[in-house]
């Protein structure tokens, strides 16, 4: 049944057990990351010796923090201590632990044993428990970062639940570094009483939260997975990338996490049959995952590259063409006779729509306006810009620039390329379909403006066509899964 | 792990909705004969019991048998094959099915998955090819149909060699039939190698259930 985990990703306050003065440990660091980014409740330090830490005064029991002021406890202290402290917490009205401390299923027989007491204590005192052995939790809309690590993305619609706090990290890293941020994240631990699956449903009622990214290394209950997810991805897309696909990564994992492998074919076939959409790497993930936070989902499968040259457009189309999700869409007559009346007579007039060269000033914002709101078309990738960016960087950055003309033809290249952002942000959003802008820039020169302008449009400027593609392939089928379901 | 014998296998599977070729079972091979004349020539003769597997590494199948004669002969042959551990057995005669195309289906019980079907191409590349998906069962028309899609040589699935293309619907039946056994606790797995495609459709010409340990 569904866990209620508001108390761990909205607390009123927080409590971290386990504070010390060294800026090295884990309980340190945890207090430094909350109070640094910004969470606006109380916020209370427990630690073995009174004093202050990072100005915030340290209580050395759980029993001195007023009572109801926090709901959440964070625990870095060791084993031996925290079934004491949950008791403590339970009576000072805190509703949700998360368990940073490691020492338990991990760890060998011992550590076993006091995780099942620990998840049958938390169980008879009504707290929510995350972890034990995980990183933190994450919750942007209420500012809390109570990790033992730094990441700290923007805010956005992405929810992250995984099964390794490292993926998490990766994740955040990812939208920090493309714009495309998170609600929440949660690194599991060892689950011992919330599993992947309570998190996904959580974040599938989360008014925060658009889509799910997951981590997914083994699954005690797969069938119990299954049943649930299945709910879930009738709510929200779930996009999912599995460890342990192979006999040396299932080894990997069994020593990592203790998980047992399935014949990865049966993942597969769940996973399709569930509504996941299951990515074979962390890349892949993250673009399926900003195109479901960013995009609208399409009607259809119908694909139109437009290129403003001609190599882009022909590799987009193999790629197109040979996802099994996705058809190059055959365009009419009627759209060519618009188009035709936009471009030089050289245009290719066939899909990719290849302009040759031949833009004017508005050609490019004009024709996108033009064939995101034709029906024959479910989506479009548009590749080829950031050129004149490019040129203008240069050029401004050379010996001659801002004589000759350059200042002028400088400013026109950048405001050319925010226009071009623009207009594909505009005409996806006015016809409700993706448009995806692919371009190396992304990562080669992230100052490109017509980078920093698809970012600032709150949108994914995607590394290659190769990976709009693949994303894009991900939100068809998404769309075509929930219309053979309702 | 127990077995049902061939027949008590096709019996369940057809029973669920599976199309098996024709079949019937005599203790003699006289008996055996005018089964063979009533379901019509050709005919492929088995020996058949609960403790038998792996019949055809065992030389214990005979094909293409066209007439009352052969299949008398074949009959006292594979009688006479029988080893004492083999238990109870009886000869089992099928209509020979026709098409050049081989599948293989099952049902099988994930440790945590639960029950799954399964749906591969078949004969004698099928190793090699291991083209082989996976749904969990019970499978509802568009999961059976998402199964079909999801193997890698779909150019198989199409007209092939004069041959029709794959019935989809037909396959969806199939593989709907074998989900719907995994509510019977009592079945551990099914088989179903090889589905033959003939006319495009699919037949199980051998069946094999396993029966669900009890410890």
């Amino acid at each position: 049944m569904s866990v209620d985990l508001t108390p761990l990703f909205e607390p009123r306050g927080v409590i971290v057990a386990g504070v010390s003065s060294h800026p090295g440990k884990f309980g340190f660091v945890t207090l430094h990351n909350i109070l640094t980014c910004g969470f606006e409740g109380p916020v209370f330090a427990i630690g073995r010796e009174a004093g202050t830490v990072l100005n915030q005064p340290v209580l050395t029991s759980v029993d001195d923090v007023p009572a109801e002021a926090a709901d959440l406890l964070v625990i870095c202290t060791p084993v031996s201590a925290n079934e004491q402290i949950l008791v403590s917490a339970a009576a000072r009205g805190v509703k949700a632990v998360f368990v940073a401390a490691g020492g338990y299923s991990e760890s060998g027989p011992e550590g076993v044993a006091a995780e099942v007491r620990l998840a049958s204590l938390a169980d008879e005192l009504g707290l929510v428990l995350a972890g034990p052995n995980g990183q933190g939790v994450v919750s942007t809309p209420v500012d809390l970062c109570a990790q033992i690590v730094a990441p700290w993305p923007p805010r956005g619609r992405i929810g992250v639940a995984s099964q390794s706090g490292n993926l998490v990290s990766a994740f955040l890293n990812m939208a920090e570094q493309t714009g495309i941020g998170v609600s929440r994240s949660v690194s599991a631990g060892n689950a011992a009483s919330t599993g992947l699956v309570d998190y996904l449903e959580w974040l599938a009622d989360d008014d925060e939260t658009d889509v799910a990214l997951c981590y997914i290394e083994g699954l005690p209950d797969g069938r119990d997975f299954f049943e649930r997810v299945r709910q879930v991805s009738a709510q929200m897309p779930v996009v999912v990338i599995k460890g342990g696909a192979t006999s040396g990564g299932q080894r990997a994992a069994a020593s990592h996490t203790g998980s047992l492998a399935s014949d990865d074919r049966v993942f597969t076939g769940m996973a399709r049959q569930a509504g996941l959409l299951r990515a074979p790497t962390i890349e892949t993930a993250f673009d399926a995952a900003a195109t479901f936070a960013t995009q609208p989902l399409p009607q259809g499968d119908n694909v139109v590259v437009l290129t403003t040259a001609g190599g882009w457009g022909v590799i987009a189309a193999d790629a197109v063409t040979a996802h099994p999700d996705l058809t190059l869409a055959t365009l009419s007559d009627n759209l060519f006779d618009s188009m035709d009346e936009m471009l030089p007579p050289r245009w290719s007039r066939n899909n990719p729509v290849d302009l040759a060269g031949g833009e004017t000033r508005e050609t490019i914002p004009d024709l996108l306006h033009l064939v995101a709101g034709h029906p024959d078309v479910d989506a479009i990738i548009q590749l080829g810009l950031g050129i004149q960016g490019n040129t203008a960087a240069l050029t401004r950055h050379g010996p001659f620039y801002p004589d000759h003309g350059l200042e002028r033809i400088v400013d026109f290249h950048d405001r050319q390329e925010h226009l071009y952002a623009t207009a594909a942000a505009e005409a996806s959003a006015a016809n409700s379909k993706p448009i995806l802008v692919a371009s190396e820039l992304a990562t080669a020169r992230p100052d490109n403006p017509l980078v920093t302008a698809v970012r600032g449009s709150g949108r994914l400027c995607y590394n290659s066509a190769d990976r709009a593609v693949a994303a894009l392939g991900h939100v068809v089928r998404y769309a075509a899964w929930r219309r053979a379901r309702t | 792990m127990a077995t049902l014998s061939e027949s008590g296998s096709r019996g369940v599977v057809a029973a669920a909705g599976v199309a098996v070729s024709d079949w019937a079972v005599s203790p003699d091979p006289a008996g055996a004969a005018s089964e063979a004349a009533r379901i019509g020539f050709p005919v492929a003769a088995k020996l058949c019991g609960p403790q038998i597997a792996h019949k055809t590494e065992r030389g214990l199948v005979r094909l293409g048998l066209s007439g009352v004669a052969e299949v008398e002969a074949a009959g006292a042959e594979l009688l006479a094959a029988a080893a004492p551990e083999d238990g109870d057995v009886e000869l089992l005669v099928s209509t020979m099915v026709r098409g050049n195309r081989e599948l293989i289906a099952g049902l099988v019980r994930d440790e945590s998955f639960g029950p799954c079907v399964m749906l591969g191409i078949g004969g004698v590349l099928a190793e090699a090819v291991a083209d082989v998906a996976f749904r969990l069962a019970p499978l509802d028309r568009s999961d059976a149909s998402d199964l079909i899609g999801s193997l890698r040589t779909q150019a198989l699935l199409g007209a092939f060699r004069g041959e029709p293309a794959v019935d989809r619907e037909a396959l969806a039946d199939t593989l709907c039939a074998l989900g719907s056994l995994a509510h019977d606790q009592t079945i551990g797995s099914v088989d179903l190698n090889p589905l033959i495609i003939s006319d495009g459709r699919p037949v199980a010409v051998d069946a094999l259930v396993e029966l669900a340990d009890r410890t």
